[in-house]
């Protein structure tokens, strides 16, 4: 233990110290310095634009006034309700099926030979080339946008969840069970959390993956929704737009992963908040 | 008080009263090495027994067996008269490396076994708070256990053995990872929990001056394959000061008289 010698008081005061943060000044504004991070952002985005960089590379303030009108013609909010239903479904199937499959080879011999080696497979393969496969056998609807969706996140979801439950803490299972913890008892209070930091780790990456298969997906065959109106305003050489959607979909990547690092440290790992 | 009158009784007489766990011909052995070899031993009701001896000599094998997390190969444990093979609401272990949940604060690892149990949130962080108050912790119930030093962790996890009310305490080195000075504010602790907690304390170690000062009675384990070489049971005071005892001459005398014994196997 790295506390071994410590005393115990002493061991009790830095812990409050660190998590008062007795530092002080600007560094201790997180929002604030976000914040100037992104002004920085489009500070120099826009001077790239004015210069110009190439023709084709629009301002940040072009772009942000053709996010609005984007909204406001209701393009924009059209695209997402198509592209957001097979991405939310695909993200939670994949989720829901990742994180079981993944446990169950983590615990059961037999599982992880029969799947674990198709994931690896899935894994390394260069996935996107399956995509227009999907649409030939399952047509250009939602069907073949989720599972474009799927494929691209179940493996890396699998892998990692099957990663983290074989290697929990052998000890906790152990005193699970010397307090008469059942078998279904010991997977959920002890394997889960313990592994949750790296299944979601696991979650994060397929999330984002997630995003670059129904792109792919809606770029390469299906044209419909945000990839659509990409390919679209990219056709028309209307590039603030074309930027305005690239940058919300990236956008809306990102607001996503922060929303599920919330859930993961606010259900998951409580002692983490703060660190 | 009741420990205090217990200990002023002859203990000449080494036949055990009334034990609790009975181990009968247990033998254990990994592959080719022979961990325990037919081992004997009965565990007497109330009182703190230690297994003592060098590594190697199967100690840890020992509880574990007795606790139910390992299966011995021949041999039987008897708890109460009734044989066990799996863990049982009558045994609760503390562990060497703590074993807390990262995740949970001390009140809930210390409200852990109950929770499995199934008991009602309310009822179950009341007991808790009770041992936690105990051990001497009370204030740092929801401290994460990274937020607690060595020794305080030890702490939380011998309240979640004390709060499931079980009768044998198993206890594997469990000041191994404290540092010294906690080490020896704990051992004091535990022999004023002892007198007033009702229980069957089963202890290892490797420190032959932790098990002097805190056992009734020692059992010495040889090693290789491991077998019961001796079994002492020190008559030492121990209702004063618990600074008094590492002056007292038998409790001296037995440290070196242990060390004497177990010399021949140090490397």
């Amino acid at each position: 233990m790295a506390t071994g010698i410590r005393t115990e008081s002493e061991a009790v005061g830095l812990a409050t110290r660190s998590t008062r943060g007795e530092v002080g000044g600007w560094r201790d504004q997180p929002v604030l310095l976000r914040l100037v991070s992104i002004a920085l952002f489009a500070g120099i985005w826009e001077i790239a634009g004015r210069i110009p960089v190439s023709f084709a590379f629009p301002t940040f303030s072009a772009t942000f006034t053709a996010f609005i009108g984007l909204i406001a013609d209701g393009s924009l909010p059209l695209a997402y309700v198509s592209t957001l239903q097979p991405l939310l479904l695909g993200i939670v199937l994949s989720a829901f099926l990742g994180v079981g499959l993944g446990t169950l080879c983590g615990l059961w011999r037999t599982g992880e030979w029969l799947l674990i080696p198709v994931f690896i497979v899935l894994q390394a393969a260069p996935v996107a080339a399956f995509i227009p496969m999907v649409t030939f056998v399952y047509g250009i609807g939602m069907t073949a946008k989720t599972l474009a969706v799927m494929i691209l996140a179940l493996p890396v979801i699998v892998l990692n969840t099957y990663k983290a439950v074989r290697n929990v803490n052998e000890s906790l299972v152990v005193m699970c069970r010397s307090f008469l913890g059942t078998r279904w008892q010991v997977v959920t209070q002890i394997v889960l959390p313990d592994a949750s930091p790296v299944i979601f780790a696991g979650l994060r990456l397929g999330v984002a993956a997630g995003f670059v298969g129904v792109v792919l997906a809606e770029l390469l065959i299906t044209p419909t929704g945000i990839g659509d109106l990409i390919t679209f305003h990219r056709s028309r050489a209307d590039y603030a737009e074309m930027y305005a959607t690239i940058a919300s979909i990236i956008a809306l990547s990102t607001l996503t992963l922060i929303v599920l690092q919330w859930i993961e440290v606010r259900v998951f790992r409580p002692e983490t908040r703060g660190a | 008080m009741r420990a205090a009158v217990l200990r002023k009784e002859p203990s000449s007489m080494p036949a055990p009263i009334d034990p609790i766990v009975e181990v009968r011909g247990i033998s254990k052995s990994y592959g080719s090495t022979e961990a325990l070899r037919g081992i004997d031993l009965d565990f007497p009701r109330g009182k703190l027994s230690s297994l003592l001896g060098p590594s190697g000599c199967g100690k840890t094998t020992l509880l574990k067996i007795i606790a139910g997390l390992i299966k011995a190969n021949a041999g039987s444990i008897a708890v109460d008269g009734k044989v066990v093979t799996a863990p049982g609401p009558e045994r609760a272990f503390v562990f060497q490396d703590f074993a807390l949940m990262p995740w949970a604060t001390a009140l809930r690892n210390v409200a852990f076994g109950l929770e499995l149990r199934g008991k009602a949130r309310a009822e179950r962080e009341e007991i808790a708070r009770h041992y936690i108050a105990e051990v001497g912790l009370a204030g740092f119930e929801d401290k994460y256990p990274h937020q607690l030093s060595g020794g305080m962790r030890q702490r939380v996890g011998l309240a979640r053995a004390l709060s499931v009310d079980a009768d044998v305490l198993l206890l594997d080195e469990p000041f191994s990872a404290v540092d010294e000075q906690n080490r020896r504010k704990f051992q004091e602790d535990l022999i004023r929990l002892r007198s007033n907690q009702n229980k069957t304390f089963i202890f290892v170690t490797h420190s032959i001056e932790e098990a002097v000062y805190i056992s009734d009675r020692i059992v010495l384990l040889s090693p290789r394959p491991g077998r019961v070489s001796q079994i002492i049971e020190p008559e030492i005071d121990r209702s004063g000061d618990p600074d008094l005892i590492h002056r007292d001459k038998h409790y001296l005398d037995t440290v070196q008289e242990i060390w004497q014994g177990l010399k021949q196997y140090a490397e």
